[in-house]
């Protein structure tokens, strides 16, 4: 059954599969991004909003605005200081395995597009097993399980395998799946589950139509949901991110930061991150235009973030190269990944079904680690007792 | 008083955001603070009546000025609930203000209670002023349960200490969706003024007043403050800027 | 009787409003709680007290 909304954001209907929740975030967050207008905003705005000791919305888009761009080391120095309020100087660690690469979407920039001719790959639970002992023996104790979107080969009988194999080795067990109902969420919980992570990719429903010519991810509002069915069915945390470069950033940057927000006030207990997704090439569009997305607009969005919800995490990711990684984690950045492999597998073996997107730091779970160190920061790899 | 800021509550509109509590005063003095006071919601309790009493303090209000019974006596949410309904039974309305007391040392409300009885009494067609601790699962427990505002506790009852809830109250002012009203603990006007510019919808005083050395000047004076630090609120305090130092390095110099 | 914790005897059968009359009381002024219930001031008049009745007379005093 379709979703009611004011806001004609579908491109298909729900699928029979698809539950449709009775909620207001998405509408109330499409209704705040068409009130942003980015080119509004002065340095006087930007300057209020520095000043003022809790962000309101329109301090939000003041700092997401272009006149926020000279002012980038004053947003820096303040977020170091609501980081190291709410963080300390902890940084945790993790990495992702991506158990399977099949899909049915065509999203223009991804690697795992159904049209694309790559090598498609599932691992099975014995594999997954060794890839888990092999990450486990690294020290890490927090893993997030990856797979393209299809009910077929990677159902949810598949991933809750995969999950029960992942939380008998690691404290923290996190999945980035296709959006799942409540009740599949609560399935994946149980079998040990806490965090979920679903990109929206784009808040402008008509870009995202564009993007996503075929496919269930066609179906906006079922995305969109996914981190409220997500809690309601006992998740502890969710993560939010656009794809920045995909749209007009600023934009989805601020619906963004609105959608972890008002879910946060809605499920006062939820804890809520952030990931910051920048367009690089992958396998077979290396030609992608980032839409004037470069460092300095990135390190932009990130201090917003930190600066509207001081509580949210925030994942950086080996899309970024070693440098910039480095400098933003303890400045904003609360978490990031080592010893990457954005292929099938790769951890245990070599990879077994290509790779997603091209990363561009691949350092191994110790080199991030004495990195960190390095500068006077405290890698953290639990800090999460699971009842 | 500009009528684009008017003070609602439980369906009335009120132009003073000054309530004020009248005990500790005598009867006497009772019509000049209100008027003094400009306040139009005023706090009474219930208490048995005395055979052949001839004072009634109804006779002390003013017609526009409407009353506010409270649940002063009651330790838990049950005798709560008698007093509200017999005090609606006085006829004064459907206000009251939900005081659960069970601590006779410092007068601390219970939150608990406090919570219980505003469900029933909302149940009920009352429009229910929580009197509570700054408590923010209390605050959230209370919207949910109705109440019409949240009257969270500036200091101990008396005490004429001010805000020393302050950072609490602004964190309830901040995350719940009711107007804040502080009461008990402010002792001088200044006080009064500083809840008005954090962004309280209104404050209540009584001890303050009651035992200044000119009870009705001082009503007066608790009256500008709440005038000008509601101005204020509204006006936008305008920027401090921060003190402290400046990092050696610039911390945005790795950007390529 | 009871009334107001103290003891007292019901002399002749009387109405509640009779009652609160022949002890002073202002029937406008006060609220009654009769054995534990309010009795709604229009029903003063049609009340019979019973000699083992226990009442609460309530009135607004200055607080809070």
């Amino acid at each position: 059954m379709a979703k009611i909304m004011r806001h004609d954001a579908d491109r298909a209907p729900y699928l029979k599969t698809m539950q449709a929740l009775d909620s207001d975030l998405l509408d109330d967050v499409l209704d705040a991004v068409e009130g942003f207008d980015p080119a509004r905003y002065g340095a006087a705005e930007v300057e209020a909003a520095l000043a003022r000791p809790r962000l309101g919305t329109a301090d939000f888009a003041a700092l997401l605005s272009p006149a926020a761009i000279p002012h980038l080391e004053a947003m820096a120095v303040r977020a170091k200081a609501e980081t190291q309020k709410h963080f300390g100087n902890a940084v945790s660690l993790f990495t992702p395995l991506y158990i399977a690469n099949y899909c049915v979407n065509q999203c223009v920039y991804c690697g795992f597009n159904c049209t694309n001719d790559i090598h498609r790959a599932k691992l099975d639970q014995a594999e997954i097993a060794r890839e888990l002992d092999t990450i486990a023996a690294t020290g890490l104790e927090d893993v997030l399980l990856l797979t393209g979107e299809t009910r077929k080969e990677s159902d949810v009988d598949y991933i809750a395998a995969a999950v029960k194999l992942a939380a008998e080795r690691f404290r923290l067990v996190g999945i980035e799946v296709y959006p799942l109902n409540v009740d599949e969420y609560a399935r994946l919980h149980e079998a040990g589950a806490d965090y979920v992570c679903v990109f929206q990719e784009t808040y402008d429903p008509v870009r995202y139509g564009e993007v996503h010519p075929k496919g269930p991810k066609r179906v906006f509002s079922y995305r969109f949901d996914a981190q409220e069915r997500a809690i309601l069915g006992g998740m502890r945390s969710v993560s939010f991110a656009a794809l920045l470069g995909l749209s007009n950033f600023r934009k989805d940057a601020f619906a963004t930061g609105l959608h972890a927000c008002l879910l946060q006030r809605k499920y006062p207990q939820a804890e809520v991150s952030f990931s910051l997704p920048r367009l690089r090439p992958h396998i077979k569009n290396i030609h992608e235009n980032p839409h004037d997305v470069h460092e300095r607009e990135l390190l932009q969005v990130m201090l917003a973030y930190r600066l509207f919800l001081p509580f949210a995490g925030m994942t950086i990711s080996t899309r970024e190269r070693p440098g910039f990684r480095d400098h933003v984690v303890g400045l904003c950045a609360t978490k990031i990944s080592a010893g990457v492999s954005v292929g099938v597998g790769g951890h245990d073996k070599a990879e077994k079904g290509d790779g997603q997107f091209i990363i561009s730091d691949s350092r191994s779970v110790e080199a991030v680690h004495r990195a960190i160190a390095a500068r006077g920061l405290q890698p953290v790899y639990n800090d999460y007792v699971r009842v | 008083m500009n009528s684009t800021d008017d003070f609602r509550l439980g369906g009335k509109v009120f132009r003073s955001r000054f309530i004020l509590g009248s005990g500790k005063f005598s009867h006497a003095m009772m019509r000049t603070v209100i008027e003094n006071a400009g306040v139009e919601l005023a706090t009474v309790a219930v208490r048995r009546a005395n055979a052949g009493g001839r004072e009634n303090i109804l006779e002390q209000v003013p017609e526009n000025v409407a009353l506010l019974p409270n649940t002063s006596g009651a330790r838990t949410a049950d005798e709560a609930v008698r007093i509200a309904r017999l005090a609606r039974e006085l006829g004064c309305g459907d206000f009251v203000k939900v005081e659960v007391i069970a601590d006779s040392r410092y007068l601390l409300p219970d939150n608990g209670e406090t919570v219980k009885a505003c469900e029933a009494l909302v149940e009920e067609g009352f429009v229910v002023l929580p009197y509570m601790y700054p408590d923010l699962y209390a605050a959230r427990a209370l919207k949910a349960a109705g109440a019409a505002a949240i009257m969270p506790l500036g200091a101990p009852i008396g005490s004429n200490r001010g805000l020393l809830t302050r950072d609490f109250i602004r964190i309830l002012i901040d995350e719940v969706d009711l107007p804040v009203i502080v009461d008990a603990g402010i002792g001088c006007p200044s006080q009064a003024c500083e809840a008005m510019e954090m962004g309280c919808a209104a404050v209540m005083a009584n001890t303050a007043i009651a035992t200044a050395g000119d009870v009705a000047l001082m009503a007066r004076a608790f009256r500008a403050a709440i005038e000008a630090g509601r101005l204020a609120y509204r006006a936008g305090l305008g920027r401090t800027l921060a003190a402290g130092g400046e990092a050696s390095s610039p911390l945005t110099g790795f950007l390529e | 009787m009871r009334v107001n914790g103290e003891e007292t005897v019901l002399r002749n059968s009387a109405t509640l409003l009779r009652f609160l009359q022949t002890q002073g009381f202002d029937p406008k002024a006060v609220a009654v709680e009769r054995n534990g219930a309010i009795v709604a001031r229009a029903d003063f008049g049609t009340t019979e007290l019973a000699a083992d009745d226990v009442l609460e007379i309530l009135r607004f005093v200055g607080g809070g």
